[in-house]
C-alpha cells in the first residue's frame, strides 16, 4: 500500500511545449487556415501591421521632428502637397500646416498616439470587463445583480455621452496647470470606463455555462481558491469572444479618441492625435487649404476600416456555427 | 452616426435572430384582451416595466446629483474670489450643503422634477431655460433623421433583400461597411467640403432663420432654414439609416425562407403579394423596435453633428458645458438624456408586449 498522504515521489510530466510546436500547432490551427483562404484578412491584417510599424518607427521614419518648434520653418507655411517649402527647400509630400509643419511626419505621430491611446483603453476595458464579468458570473448572488444592472444602465448610453462625462468630470478634479500632461491619461481612462460593460457581459455568460463544467468542480475539489480557478482555469475558456470584441472595439476605441479629439476636449494640440490633427485642419477647409484636413482623415478611415475587417474576419472565423 | 456605438452584431453577416416567426405569430393573434388573465400578466408586465424605468432615472439622478453636489465646489462657483469666510459660510447654509446626504439628494430630485436644474456657472442663468431654449433645434434635428434613415434605410434593405446577387445591391451593403468605418464627424466636414465650400449651394453652420411658436421654433418654414437642416440631417442619420438597411435586409432573407412563403409562392401568390404582403409586414415589427431604441441614440448623438454644424442645439451646449467644466448644464443633460432613453425603452416594452404573444401568457422576458 502507498501512502497517499505524501507526495508522490516523480514529478508530473511538464505540460510546457516549445516554442516550435506551438508554431507547428498554430500552423495546423483552423485559424491559420481560415486566415490564409481570405484575401480580406491578408489585406487588413497587413494594412495594420504595416500601420502599427509606422506608429512605432515614427521617430525613424518621419522626416522632420513635426512637434519640435525648432524644426519648423514658418516659411514653408502652407506648402501645397508634392511642393517643396519656401523656407527650408524640402519636399512636403503631403503639403504642410499654418507654421510649416510636414503633415507627412505629423501623420506618423498623430497615428502613434491614436494607436496608443487606442491600445491603452481596450486593455484598460477588457482588465475591468473581464475582472468583473467573471466575479458576477463565478459568484452570481447580489454582487453580480450589482455589475449587470450597472452594465445594463451603462450600454443604453451610447458611449461617447460617457466618455464626455468621465472627461468633464476628471477635468474639474485636475487642477488646470495639469490639463496638457495627464491629457493622455484622462483620455485612456474615459475611453476604457465607456466600454467595459460589453466584456463583462461576454464573459459573465461563459463563465456561467464553464462554471458547472466538470473542470471547474475537479479544480474546487481540489481545493484551489475561487481567484485561482477563475484567473487559471476559466478565464482561458471564455477568452474567444472576448477578443473578437476588443478587436472590434479598438477600431471603436480609435474612432471615439479622434471624436473626442475632434470635438475640442480630447488632446491638446501639443499632443495631436489623428482628431487632433483634423480639429487643426478643419479651420482652413473653408480656405481651400484642403490637405490639412485630408490625410489625417484618410489615415483614420483607412486605420479603422482594416481593424474592422480584421475583427470581421476573427469573428467569423471563431464562430463554430459558420464553419 | 459611425463614431462610438458598439456596432451591432448584425454589421457582421450573422443571420439575425430568427424573432421574425415569433412575430409572425403576433400578428395573427390579436384577440389576446379576450383572454382570461391576459390584463394581469399586461398589468405585471407594465408595472415591472415602470419599476425598472424607474430605478434607472433614479440611478441616472443619483449620478447627476453626485456630479452637481461633489465635483468641484458650488460655494466657489457662484461668489466670487473676494468672498468672505462668512459670506461663504451663510451661502453654504442658505443652499443647504450642510443638511443630511439623503435630504440633500431629496430636494434635487424634487427640484429636478420641478424643472429646476440650478443655475449655470458659466452662463449665469438658471439651466432650464438653456435646455428649453436649444431643445427644438436638437428635436427637430433628431426627428428629420430618424424618419429619413428610416425611408431611405427600408428601401434600400428591401431592394437588397430582394435583389441579393445584383450588383448594385452588392454595391450598397460594400458602402455600408465603408461607412460603419467612417466617423460621423467626417462624413459632417465631407458634406460641407462638397456641398457648402465647393459647390456653395447650402450654409455650412447654424440652422438659418427661424419661425416661432411660442418657445417652439422650427426651421422647416423658411428657406434658409429648410437649407440648413439637409447636411446635419444626412450626417446624423447616416449611421442609423446603415444600421436599419442591415436589419431589414437580414430579417427579410430570414423570412424569406420560411415555409409560409413558400408555401403562398405555392398557392401561386405573384410576387409582390408575396414580398410586400407576407415577407415586409413580418420583417417590420423588429424593424420599429429597433428605430425607436435608436431615436434615443439619435438625440444623443446629435451633440457630435451639432458641434460639426455648429447647430444651437442641447448637444452643442454641453460639449462646451464639457469644455469649461460647467458641471450643473452636464448633470441636467445626463438627466435629460437619461428620461429620453428611459422613455423610448418604456415604449418598446409596450410594443413587445402587444406584439408577442409568449409576453401575454408571462412565459418569457423580452430579450434586448
Amino acid at each position: 500500500m502507498t501512502d497517499l498522504t505524501k507526495p508522490s515521489p516523480k514529478p508530473l510530466p511538464k505540460l510546457k511545449i516549445t516554442f516550435r510546436e506551438r508554431v507547428a500547432l498554430w500552423r495546423d490551427s483552423d485559424l491559420w487556415l481560415s486566415f490564409k483562404s481570405s484575401p480580406v484578412a491578408i489585406v487588413s491584417a497587413t494594412v495594420t501591421l504595416l500601420i502599427i510599424l509606422m506608429a512605432v518607427m515614427a521617430d525613424v521614419l518621419a522626416p522632420q521632428n513635426a512637434f519640435d518648434p525648432v524644426a519648423l520653418n514658418l516659411l514653408d507655411g502652407f506648402s501645397h502637397p508634392m511642393e517643396r517649402g519656401a523656407g527650408s527647400n524640402m519636399l512636403f509630400i503631403m503639403g504642410s500646416d499654418e507654421q510649416g509643419r510636414d503633415l507627412f511626419s505629423a501623420l506618423f505621430y498623430g497615428t502613434r498616439l491614436s494607436l496608443l491611446v487606442g491600445l491603452a483603453s481596450v486593455v484598460f476595458s477588457m482588465v475591468v470587463g473581464i475582472g468583473l464579468g467573471l466575479v458576477a458570473g463565478y459568484l452570481g448572488g447580489r454582487i453580480e445583480m450589482l455589475i449587470m444592472r450597472v452594465a445594463d444602465i451603462q450600454l443604453s448610453f451610447p458611449a461617447i455621452l460617457i466618455a464626455l462625462l468621465i472627461f468633464g468630470v476628471a477635468r474639474s478634479l485636475i487642477p488646470p496647470q495639469q490639463y496638457e500632461t495627464t491629457a493622455v491619461i484622462v483620455i485612456i481612462v474615459a475611453i476604457g470606463l465607456s466600454n467595459w460593460a460589453q466584456y463583462a457581459r461576454t464573459v459573465r455568460a461563459s463563465t456561467l455555462v464553464e462554471r458547472n463544467k466538470e473542470y471547474v468542480q475537479a479544480a474546487r475539489l481540489m481545493g484551489i481558491s475561487g481567484f485561482g480557478i477563475m484567473s487559471r482555469h476559466v478565464l482561458p475558456n471564455v477568452m474567444g469572444p472576448v477578443l473578437v470584441i476588443a478587436t472590434i472595439n479598438l477600431a471603436l476605441a480609435i474612432i471615439e479618441e479622434a471624436t473626442l479629439s475632434f470635438l475640442g476636449v480630447g488632446l491638446p494640440i501639443t499632443q495631436p492625435s489623428l482628431g487632433t490633427l483634423i480639429r487643426s485642419g478643419q479651420k482652413f477647409l473653408l480656405s481651400g487649404e484642403w490637405w490639412i484636413l485630408f490625410f489625417p482623415a484618410m489615415m483614420l478611415v483607412i486605420l479603422a476600416l482594416a481593424i474592422n475587417l480584421l475583427g470581421d474576419w476573427l469573428r467569423d472565423a471563431l464562430n463554430p456555427k459558420l464553419r | 452616426m459611425g463614431d462610438i456605438q458598439p456596432i451591432p452584431a448584425i454589421f457582421f453577416s450573422e443571420p439575425a435572430c430568427s424573432r421574425a416567426n415569433i412575430f409572425f405569430a403576433a400578428t395573427f393573434h390579436c384577440s389576446f384582451l379576450l383572454q382570461p388573465g391576459a390584463a394581469h400578466a399586461m398589468l405585471a408586465y407594465l408595472l415591472r416595466s415602470l419599476t425598472q424605468a424607474t430605478l434607472v432615472m433614479l440611478a441616472v439622478a443619483f449620478i447627476a446629483f453626485s456630479m452637481f453636489r461633489y465635483v468641484g465646489d458650488p460655494v466657489a462657483s457662484i461668489v466670487g474670489q473676494d468672498a468672505t469666510l462668512k459670506d461663504r459660510q451663510e451661502l453654504t447654509e442658505s443652499l443647504g450643503l450642510n443638511d443630511a446626504f439623503p435630504l440633500q439628494f431629496a430636494r434635487f430630485l424634487g427640484n429636478a422634477v420641478q424643472g429646476d436644474f440650478g443655475i449655470s456657472y458659466r452662463q449665469g442663468r438658471p439651466v432650464a431655460d438653456l435646455l428649453i431654449e436649444r431643445l427644438p433645434a436638437t428635436i427637430e434635428l433628431a426627428m428629420l433623421s430618424a424618419i429619413f434613415a428610416l425611408v431611405f434605410g427600408l428601401g434600400l434593405g428591401i431592394y437588397a433583400a430582394l435583389n441579393r446577387k445584383g450588383v448594385i445591391a452588392n454595391l450598397v451593403m460594400s458602402l455600408s461597411l465603408i461607412g460603419v468605418s467612417l466617423p460621423t464627424f467626417l462624413i459632417g466636414v465631407g458634406l460641407i467640403f462638397l456641398f457648402a465650400v465647393t459647390l456653395r449651394w447650402l450654409p455650412s453652420f447654424g440652422r438659418g432663420d427661424v419661425v416661432f411658436f411660442g418657445w417652439w421654433t422650427t426651421g422647416l418654414l423658411t428657406d434658409s432654414g429648410r437649407k440648413s437642416l439637409i447636411m446635419p440631417v444626412l450626417t446624423l442619420g447616416f449611421y442609423q439609416l446603415t444600421l436599419i438597411m442591415r436589419l431589414v435586409r437580414a430579417e427579410m432573407l430570414e423570412v424569406m425562407r420560411t415555409e409560409y412563403i413558400k408555401f403562398a409562392r405555392a398557392r401561386g401568390l405573384s410576387s409582390t403579394a408575396i414580398n410586400f404582403r407576407h415577407a415586409l409586414r413580418n420583417t417590420m415589427v423588429p424593424v420599429i423596435t429597433i428605430t425607436g431604441l435608436q431615436l434615443g441614440s439619435v438625440i444623443a448623438f446629435a451633440i457630435v453633428t451639432e458641434t460639426v454644424f455648429n447647430w444651437p442645439g442641447l448637444g452643442a451646449l454641453f460639449v462646451k458645458a464639457v469644455e469649461v467644466v460647467d458641471i450643473p448644464v452636464m448633470a441636467a443633460y445626463l438627466m435629460f438624456v437619461g428620461l429620453v432613453f428611459v422613455v423610448v425603452n418604456l415604449i418598446v416594452d409596450t410594443l413587445y408586449f402587444l406584439v408577442d404573444p409568449r409576453l401575454r401568457s408571462g412565459a418569457v422576458v423580452p430579450a434586448r
